[in-house]
């Protein structure tokens, strides 16, 4: 029975990742690629214009995928860190410092493609409301995260401590998710209801939907290139990392 | 240019929020290409110079 397990360890091994992450990026470029240009062929030419924000609400397919990575890599990071903190594995945390800039890159483009929709559906750039200001929260989160990270010299402890930070901080993802339904918010409530119908017409909800599952595909493969420059980085002294320099030389 | 593409008078809020996102998106990929080349380079100057202090 043992045999036909998976070691889910031999994998949290640097050096066992490292090749491994190269073929995972690989196939998410790919997979990216194909599904964005899908999805942004139907943004423009299949889905129809609004009968209310006419061309506007075309901002949707980029404002809500990016909303959406900037929380559920903030939550895949949390697990990281957690697993990291329980299991003593220096990859979780690698994991973690390589998911966070393009985390941190997705909440600013929530929050930049909201401005550029809000101003011309409600007329102002920026309002202090609950779901905006969580979003804000959370993209500080990100960046208070990498300048703890980066400000510890003892890389083992600044995996601990930026750890402990990313697990207090999930508590705001709940809080962004379900702003619109706890405080009387200017922005308007969910689209997609995880247990109703969707409001949107089919075109429109799939093209958002393509656009997710592609910008899911980019963000795994800008994730495994960079744990690839991180593994390098940290562990650069390694027997190993110095053997593939040397032979790639 | 596409009837498809005319946004009217969104033009500078739709183009604004997905030329951002194209040139973020675009951008970060470069970013590591030059990472990683950066570290590579970084690990095989350090054997060197190893090797040459220990000669």
């Amino acid at each position: 029975m043992s045999s036909r397990l998976i070691n889910w360890f031999k994998f949290s091994s640097p050096a066992t990742f490292y090749p491994l992450a190269r073929k995972i990026g690989l196939v998410a470029t790919i997979v990216a690629v194909v599904l964005i240009a899908i999805g942004l062929y139907m943004s423009f030419f299949v889905a129809p214009t609004d009968y209310k924000q006419g061309e506007g609400y075309r901002i949707i397919f980029v404002h809500v995928p990016a909303s959406w990575m900037s929380m559920f890599i903030y939550v895949v990071m949390a697990c990281w860190a957690a697993l990291g903190l329980v299991f003593n594995t220096r990859l979780s945390a690698m994991m973690a410092q390589a998911l966070a800039p393009t985390g941190a890159m997705f909440a600013f483009l929530s929050l930049w493609t909201g401005s550029f929709w809000g101003k011309p559906m409600w007329g102002t750039w920026w309002v202090w409301d609950a779901r905006i200001t969580s979003e804000l929260i959370l993209l500080f989160l990100y960046l208070g995260y990498m300048a703890l990270r980066s400000s510890i010299d003892d890389p083992r402890r600044g995996d601990r401590a930026s750890a402990i930070l990313l697990l207090v901080g999930v508590v705001n993802v709940p809080i962004i998710y379900y702003s619109v339904k706890w405080w009387n918010t200017l922005h308007q409530g969910s689209t997609i209801k995880l247990n109703e119908a969707s409001s949107m017409d089919d075109t429109m909800l799939q093209a958002m939907l393509i656009m997710t599952l592609g910008f899911w595909a980019y963000s795994i493969a800008t994730a495994m290139s960079r744990v690839r420059s991180v593994i390098l980085e940290r562990e650069r002294t390694s027997t190993w990392v110095k053997q593939m320099i040397a032979e790639e030389h | 240019m596409p009837e498809a593409l005319d946004m009217g008078k969104h033009a500078l809020y739709v183009w604004g929020s997905f030329g951002a996102t194209a040139l973020f998106m675009i951008a970060e990929p470069l970013l590591l290409r030059v990472r990683a080349k950066a570290a590579k380079k970084r690990i095989a100057r350090m054997a060197r110079l190893e090797q040459e202090t220990d000669q």
